[in-house]
């Protein structure tokens, strides 16, 4: 076959599977969604599966996002003020590292952690249920896997991403005030005055928004690649390695499109 | 309806891509009847067994459970069919996250207005039945194979279902435990008459408890009928699985590949 032609053939067949793949994490979504509304009666039980799998995810994450965005907080303060330091600028550090944690790296952050945690965990806990039969056993009894795996996760995730993406960005910016009070003469009150003038609600907003995306997309990842895996021990260890690389991937792919409109939206701002 | 089979299968094939592992099944169990599906491995005893219950998809021909097709049900009717039978997995499969009291709750929490001190009544009977008292708090994973097993039934009784399938339930189990089990499932047909279905490949098992034993060889049934007459079965294929007999070294070797090349054992 023609080189240009077997180039174009392989563009085609990676887009077809990206687009099904896609189609399949939204259907997952879905019957989530109608699974989750269908029953009022299961509320209950639903609500109290979320708030297990919140506690589990979010509430247990709490440590590692707090340590981790104090020291990214910290490292942009530095990396920040070695170049702000030459123009004479340095007082723009607090300003510098609220946006950056704000907007960027607090939900970034957050979802990587939380996808290395829950969305790993996901994948590995429903692949071993493939494996097990634990999920045949669900269906014999007449109950949806589901409705009993997966909409709990979503409620959760979609729930604690946003409140997880708060504190870390109140960590890092803690970590940026370290810096500002031992390297740059200010005081931890003049620090986070600073940080409220450079700081409008619309930043901490775009940040919450994308994490609510980031939630439900590593959630869909995690189940979706749990419920594919195949026989045997070594499909649930690739199942949860597929998981997380293809959930990384799509939550940047995800904030470069909030980024991109939210730009376009707000006229570059 | 009483006089309709518990469960009717016709003209029953079931295919994996291209590999026929069911070619033309033809079994009807009555209402309270217990009957072993016995045969070796890979004959396609535990496919069939999943087809009777709906996780594997018929390629062509009918599964009856209660008068409703399994093929062409909806997800209503399935549901319907599905909370009158009850199914014992081989290794148990029960949920590790919950332990063996909430495995047992889980259907009649999510398919009844039961309140919570009954389901616990419930529960705590069930669990006696099979000689588990004490054992409510434990996780799955504290509780031996054959403790398993037994709570397995103890799920799959938890609704009292109108038909209960056993899949190979003293498989891997040493003979004192294996006769209990045996012993379990004799209480449970005295009991409560209900229609069984096991599948197992254990000769001593399917002897005891069977009022009826189908022979299923590479898919297909050899054999039919009730435990005395199957021991004086001529068919070679059966009497060769009776006596245990092993294969030629030939035969093993087109078995084995047999079960590699696809479509290969519709033609066998």
């Amino acid at each position: 076959m023609n080189p240009a032609l077997r180039l174009l053939a392989t563009i085609g067949t990676a887009s077809e599977d990206a687009f099904s793949y896609t189609g399949g994490l939204a259907q997952l979504f879905g019957r989530s969604v109608f699974v989750l509304f269908r029953s009022p009666l299961k509320h209950g039980r639903n609500l109290n599966r979320a708030i297990h799998q919140a506690m589990l995810g979010g509430v247990g994450a709490i440590p590692i996002i707090s340590l981790i965005a104090f020291f990214i907080g910290v490292i942009m303060a530095l990396q920040g003020a070695y170049e702000l330091q030459r123009l004479g600028a340095l007082q723009l550090v607090a300003s510098l590292v609220a946006i950056s944690i704000t907007r960027e790296l607090g939900p970034l952050i957050t979802a990587i952690v939380v996808i290395g945690r829950s969305g790993s965990a996901f994948a590995a806990e429903i692949a071993t249920m493939r494996v097990t039969e634990e999920l045949d056993a669900l269906e014999t009894m007449a109950l949806n896997p589901i409705a009993f795996l997966v909409s709990p996760k979503f409620l959760a995730m979609a729930f604690m991403l946003p409140c997880l993406v708060v504190w870390a960005d109140l960590m890092g910016v803690l970590g940026g005030s370290f810096f500002g009070v031992i390297g740059a003469n200010f005081t931890f009150g003049s620090y986070m005055a600073a940080t409220r003038d450079a700081l409008s609600l619309r930043d901490v907003m775009t940040g919450l928004v994308k994490s609510v995306v980031f939630g439900l997309v590593i959630t869909a990842v995690g189940c979706q690649e749990g419920f594919s895996t195949g026989a045997g021990a070594e499909e649930v260890g690739k199942s949860t390695t597929r998981a997380v690389v293809i959930s990384i991937f799509l939550v940047v792919l995800v904030d470069l499109i909030f980024t991109a409109l939210f730009y376009v939206t707000h006229g570059g701002a | 309806m009483t006089d309709s089979p518990a469960i009717s299968v016709k003209a029953l094939r079931v295919q994996f891509g291209e590999r026929e592992v069911l070619h033309g099944i033809d079994l009807d169990i009555r209402r309270g009847e217990t009957v072993v599906i016995l045969g070796g491995s890979g004959s396609g005893k535990s496919t069939l067994l999943r087809t009777m219950v709906g996780l594997e998809k018929p390629h062509s021909g009918s599964v009856r459970v209660n008068g409703i097709d399994l093929a062409s049900a909806g997800p209503k009717e399935f549901d319907i069919v599905r909370k009158k039978i009850g199914l014992s997995f081989q290794n148990g499969a029960l949920i590790g996250s919950l332990t063996v009291g909430e495995n047992i709750a889980l259907p009649l929490l999510e398919h009844t207005n039961l309140n919570a001190s009954t389901i616990e009544v419930m529960v705590r009977i069930k669990i006696e039945q099979v000689g588990l008292t004490g054992f409510e708090n434990y996780s799955p994973s504290q509780l031996s194979g054959g403790m398993r097993k037994r709570a397995a039934f103890a799920r799959a009784m938890a609704m009292d279902p109108e038909i209960l399938f056993f899949d190979e339930p003293s498989a891997g189990l040493d003979p004192i435990m294996a006769a209990g089990i045996d012993n379990l499932i004799l209480n449970m047909k005295e009991a409560y008459a209900m229609t069984m279905v096991v599948v197992t490949h254990e000769l001593a098992s399917a002897f005891l408890i069977a009022d009826r034993i189908v022979v299923l060889d590479r898919g297909s049934i050899v054999a039919a009928g009730p435990a005395k007459e199957l021991r004086e079965s001529t068919h070679p294929r059966v009497r060769q699985f009776l006596d245990r007999v092993p294969d030629s070294e030939d035969d093993d070797d087109v078995d084995h590949l047999r079960l590699y090349t696809e479509g290969s054992v519709a033609k066998s």
